[in-house]
């Protein structure tokens, strides 16, 4: 499966910005699953300077900087994305229990294990809590095998959380998300990281992009899709397992990953600094479209 | 000649030195036995007496307050003064080869483990070091993996805290890589010291220090990536106010580089550039004197106001240098204290040479119980030096708080080190007539450049506050020594600098006046123009109170008169204008002191000077130790001020008439600012370089006396009274006016030509026309794009304004309305006025100050705006 994703973010300014730092992490990096076959992010105004690189997650990250006086600021990235049948849902049937899985990792000096411990520790949006941790060990429970755990965890948030747009912004604390149950995506990746990592597990926060079908018979509307978010656990000798708690299911064919990183703050679609310009507005579109079907 | 009898003179008794065989003592290795390097010192201060060296210590106080050395900590705490004790502690050589040697060697071994860890790893790989340790560390940045720099070399500039054990051995207890504090302060030590004893100094070889500061000049130099020879090297502080603001200030002007805030800097073209009043000049190295993280928001911590956005990338793009990068803060770990000596024997093949007494990071499951089960012998730390928090003794603790820390530690243990205690070394503090053994930490600097260290030859010495109490605190100032490393061969006197430590004068160049300077020189102007202009008036109303003239009751609209000037002038609504004036007109005493004392009350006498002092901390290392003395004075003043207005609000609750208990003193004090105003006046007229800062200084006087002079004449002769002599004759003295009125006119004083006098007459210094011509000298000269013939809009303003002085008839101006003794003419050329001066001063900020757009974060961790993903 190959798809087309235009990712378009565009600021409209009250006043003129004179001069804008920008940071981009748009550009979808490969992984076991896909291949990033082409990417192209257009910028206007057209920044002085644009350079790209690898972060320490190993995602791409775009740097720019406006200097000419400007009023909006329009960042379009078009990717090309090809999806490999994934290999996981066979793997779900055997795993180690949770707790063999926690002691390895203390000790864990391979290049995958080394890798999985950048994500146990706290970070900055997700923060440690009991009640966070005794929610995760109704799941987690003396010597069960961990994606088994990890699957009912995954369907509890599911069940029990409301999806409610206007209910959570950018920093909602995680307790609020839990008191309330009620959040989108992001907060429902951050809470089973949290969840996860306060048991002294390995897990990571996904960003990327979810393919949302027409309902039978009706034309798929443009710029309907929306960035997607979800997280993703480390288990010894097979890797990185996605789970997506907003739909309740393990992360296949139609998902496109752009970056990982601990949490939200190192995944950042765009951010930067500006210096004038006022109040501003946003406006963020994005498109998922199938090119072909192999 | 008469002398002292030898009776009176103390004599040094060694057996009255508590030399104790706990700790190491530096000066004596056992009761009544001195170390031999300590002889020469002990002789010559038996030779001098106590007398003598209480003398010395007062002298050494006199200079360090002369040269405004203080320290703070931030926050609201005041800067406090620094604190140095007579006696400095010695190092024979041999300690400090040893010392060198282990410096440089660590030095070397955090360089190559800091690029390990944002390199390859191999530390975590090889099991040397649990990848946690580093994740879970605040001065972690991620940002800065694989960002490059000069050489592959990543610490420049370090410091470490070293204690003594008992056997002599020394301890590495702290490693400090973000902006070490300390140099500046150890320099400023010697200095006074050097001045304090100086044949002492002389004739005791002590390593200088002078060429540590050069090595650390040229190495800077070299660390550009372009520019080897002209590299432009700024010294980048958070500014007046935050910590160790004095030192930076200090080593700047020491070391002659532009002393920087974030804001004076920007990023373009993946460049840094300076901005100044000649536009952007590009910068090639930036000597950072603030933690790490907060150097750029962009990449970095993103609720910094401190920093340069962009400044990361300009780096990576290999455009700019920065010491030591924000990666460094890393290194500032004490959990890596117990990984130290297997980290040596990894990277150098070698055992290490300082040790740390033993330590224990939480972070690891047998150590943390090791630490929870031995809470009352060890001390907890955090494994970050964090502000204001000081070890935990264990030992000291009672149950309930032993518990509360186990919960803490299990809670976040990767945040704690348990550590035992170093028994530190103790040195003799001159106090009262006599020498106490103290408890001491020493701090030593280095410098690494092409691959050679260089340690600092001599440190930062810091005494504990009592011999009872041995805290001494990561961020106290507290009590501190200067640090004489001994020579052991006096050939090498030779080769040293002359005894004078300041280096040739590096000026600060042309054309590298931060517009920010600028701004700040022009406010001090402003200030003090303002604070001298409050000062006289309330000194001529003081005056008017304490003794009043006779023919009272024809003089009482004259004192109204002068009354409503105050309010006028210092903006201090409703005073004695608006609503409650009548009786505050009547019984004008407090509302008066409240205009002179009350620090918090904006317009105030206290509230400018205050503003003052904080322009003049801004621009600290363009000022002169003169200028700075004459500030002291300011400040001793503010505080006898505060004092009295505490005294004052209480008298006055209960007594209805103070006034002479407290207006003659207050008098008196309005006397002596009068006097360092003009001392200030004349020091910056005289001895200042006139540069461009020093012409937005005056620029800023010239401004402000204009606009006192136009409300002070608006608020009192705009009305016309019945008998105006008296109200004349005061406003002279007020503007100092009235030996030239008197030499001139020679005639009772009237309204015209005292008008002449005040405003028109441009060979009077506190006319108004003579202000408005001479900003119109400065403005012209000062620097600007020379793109446009016409003339720039300040310009045309004070053409403007100038012009209305000008061809103002004193005569038409003087006249007051038949039926409402109102002076039309007058009051609109002074409101006219009144409305020109404020747009040239915009104007100014428009032309050379508007740096101000403030940096704003497009995405948010503060805001609701952010892109949320579905």
């Amino acid at each position: 499966m190959i798809y087309r994703i235009t990712h378009t973010t565009h600021y409209n300014y009250q006043d003129h910005v004179g001069l804008c730092h920008n940071l981009a992490c748009l550009r979808p990096r490969n992984t076991s699953m896909q291949i990033c076959k082409n990417n192209h992010i257009a910028i206007e105004p057209t920044p002085t300077l644009q350079t790209q690189r690898q972060d320490f997650f190993g995602n791409w990250v775009d740097y720019f900087a406006v200097q000419q006086p400007h009023k909006s600021l329009e960042i379009i990235s078009v990717s090309e994305i090809q999806i490999n049948a994934p290999e996981v849902l066979s793997l779900l049937t055997f795993s180690p229990v949770w707790e063999s899985v926690r002691d390895q990792l203390d000790q864990d000096t391979s290049n995958a294990g080394l890798e999985a411990r950048r994500y146990r520790l706290r970070s900055p949006f997700i923060e440690f809590h009991p009640e966070l941790r005794d929610y995760a060990l109704l799941s987690f429970t003396p010597q069960r095998p961990i994606l088994d755990a990890m699957r009912e965890l995954m369907s509890r948030i599911f069940k029990e959380f409301k999806y409610d747009p206007n209910s959570t912004t950018i920093v909602t604390p995680l307790t609020d998300v839990f008191a309330n149950r009620r959040g989108v995506c992001q907060d429902f990746a951050h809470l089973a990281i949290a969840c996860v990592r306060s048991l002294g597990l390995a897990a990571r926060y996904v960003s990327g992009y979810l393919e949302t079908l027409p309902p039978p018979g009706q034309v798929k509307l443009r710029g309907v899709d929306a960035s997607h978010a979800w997280f993703s656990i480390y288990v010894p000798e097979q890797g990185w397992i996605d789970f997506d708690p907003t739909n309740n299911q393990i992360p296949a064919h139609q998902y496109i990953t752009t970056a990982w990183g601990r949490d939200y703050g190192d995944v950042t679609p765009l951010k930067g600094i500006v210096f004038g310009g006022g109040t501003h507005t946003l406006m963020v579109a994005v498109d998922v479209e199938r090119l072909e079907t192999e | 000649m008469p002398t002292i009898p030898a009776s009176t003179v103390p004599v040094w008794n060694l057996s009255d030195y508590p030399c104790q065989r706990v700790h190491f003592d530096e000066m004596c290795s056992e009761p009544g036995q001195t170390r031999p390097h300590w002889q020469h010192l002990l002789d010559a201060l038996q030779r001098m007496g106590w007398a003598e060296l209480q003398n010395r210590q007062r002298e050494s106080r006199r200079l360090l307050r002369e040269s405004g050395v203080t320290y703070s900590t931030g926050g609201d705490e005041a800067e406090r003064p620094w604190q140095l004790d007579t006696i400095p502690l010695l190092m024979s050589s041999s300690d400090w080869l040893n010392i060198e040697r282990g410096i440089a060697q660590r030095v070397e071994l955090l360089n190559l483990l800091l690029k390990d860890i944002y390199g390859r790893g191999e530390v975590f790989r090889k099991n040397l070091l649990p990848p946690e340790l580093i994740y879970a560390h605040a001065g972690f940045q991620r940002a800065c993996v694989s960002v490059p720099a000069p050489g592959g070399q990543h610490l420049h500039f370090y410091a470490a805290d070293l204690t003594r054990a008992p056997n002599g051995d020394f301890y590495v207890v702290g490693d400090r890589t973000q902006a070490p504090p300390g140099a500046g302060y150890a320099l400023e030590n010697r200095i006074v010291l050097s001045r304090v004893l100086p044949s002492l100094f002389r004739d005791t070889q002590v390593h200088r220090l002078a060429l540590f500061f050069r090595s650390l000049r040229q190495s800077l130099q070299h660390l550009s990536w372009r520019r080897h020879d002209d590299a432009r090297i700024v010294m980048l502080t958070r500014g007046a106010g935050t910590p160790n603001y004095f030192e930076h200030a200090y080593l700047a002007k020491y070391l002659g580089y532009t002393l920087v805030q974030g804001a004076d800097l920007t990023v373009r073209d993946g460049r840094v550039w300076l901005k100044t009043l000649d536009g952007l000049q590009p910068v090639d190295v930036i000597f950072s004197c603030m933690p790490g993280h907060l150097s750029d928001p962009l990449e970095l911590d993103p609720t910094s106001a401190y920093g340069v956005s962009g400044l990361l990338q300009a780096v990576r793009l290999r455009q700019v240098t920065l010491i030591n990068p924000p990666s460094s803060g890393v290194l500032e770990n004490r959990g890596l204290l117990q990984f130290m000596p297997a980290l040596a024997k990894h990277f150098l093949g070698e055992e290490l040479r300082l040790l740390s007494p033993p330590t224990l990071w939480c972070g690891q499951r047998k150590e943390c119980e090791h630490v929870l089960a031995n809470l009352d012998k060890l001390l907890i730390k955090t494994v970050t030096p964090m502000s204001g928090e000081s070890a935990i003794r264990g030992w000291t603790l009672n149950a309930i708080e032993k518990e509360t820390l186990r919960q803490r530690i299990l809670s976040r243990p990767e945040l704690y080190v348990g550590q035992e205690q170093a028994k530190r070394s103790l040195a003799p503090v001159f106090v009262e007539n006599r020498l106490e053994a103290r408890q001491l930490v020493l701090r030593t600097f280095a410098l690494y450049a092409d691959s050679d260290v260089q340690v600092m030859p001599g440190g930062l010495t810091r005494v504990a506050p009592s011999s009872e109490q041995p805290v001494i605190s990561e961020q106290d100032g507290g009590l501190t020594k200067d640090t004489w490393i001994l020579a052991s061969e006096p050939e090498n006197r030779a080769t040293l600098l002359p005894a004078n430590d300041m280096p040739s004068n590096f000026s600060i160049g042309r054309g590298e006046l931060p517009s920010r300077v600028a701004e700040n020189l022009f406010w001090l102007g402003r200030y003090a123009e303002r604070g001298e202009g409050i000062t006289r008036l309330l000194r001529a109303l003081l005056r008017y109170l304490t003794e009043p003239p006779e023919e009272l009751e024809h003089t009482a609209n004259s004192l109204y008169s002068l009354l409503r000037a105050v309010t006028a002038l210092t903006e201090t609504y409703p005073g004695f204008i608006g609503d409650g004036s009548p009786e505050r007109l009547q019984a004008p005493e407090a509302e008066l002191m409240s205009v002179f004392l009350d620090a918090k009350r904006p317009g105030s006498l206290a509230y400018n000077l205050n503003g003052l002092l904080f322009a003049a901390r801004a621009v600290r290392e363009r000022l002169s130790p003169d200028i700075w003395r004459v500030f002291n004075e300011v400040e001793d003043n503010l505080a006898d001020l505060s004092q009295r207005q505490a005294k004052f609000s209480g008298l006055h609750s209960f007594f209805t008439d103070t006034s002479t208990d407290i207006l003659y003193p207050a008098l008196d004090t309005l006397n002596t600012l009068v006097t360092v105003f003009a001392a200030f006046n004349g020091l910056s007229q005289e001895n200042m370089t006139q540069g461009q800062g020093w012409k937005f200084l005056i620029v800023g006087r010239r401004l402000e006396r204009a606009q006192l002079t136009t409300h002070l004449l608006r608020a009192t002769l705009c009305q016309q009274l019945p008998y105006e002599s008296l109200l004349l004759e005061q406003l002279l003295l007020i503007c100092d006016s009235l030996m030239t009125y008197r030499s001139r006119y020679r005639s009772q004083i009237s309204i015209t030509p005292v008008l002449d006098l005040l405003l028109q007459d441009e060979t009077n210094p506190r006319a108004l026309s003579f202000q408005l011509e001479r900003l119109q000298h400065y403005i012209t000269n000062l620097p600007r794009d020379n793109l446009f013939a016409y003339k720039s809009q300040e310009e045309r303003l004070l053409l403007e304004a100038l012009t209305q002085v000008r061809l103002a008839d004193p005569q038409a101006l003087a006249e007051a309305d038949e039926n409402t003794q109102f002076r039309a003419k007058l009051d609109q050329l002074l409101v006219r006025l009144d409305r020109l001066l404020p747009a040239i001063s915009d104007a100014l900020t428009n032309s050379y100050f508007s740096h101000t757009d403030t940096p704003r974060q497009l995405v948010p961790y503060d805001s609701e705006n952010a892109e949320v993903e579905a």
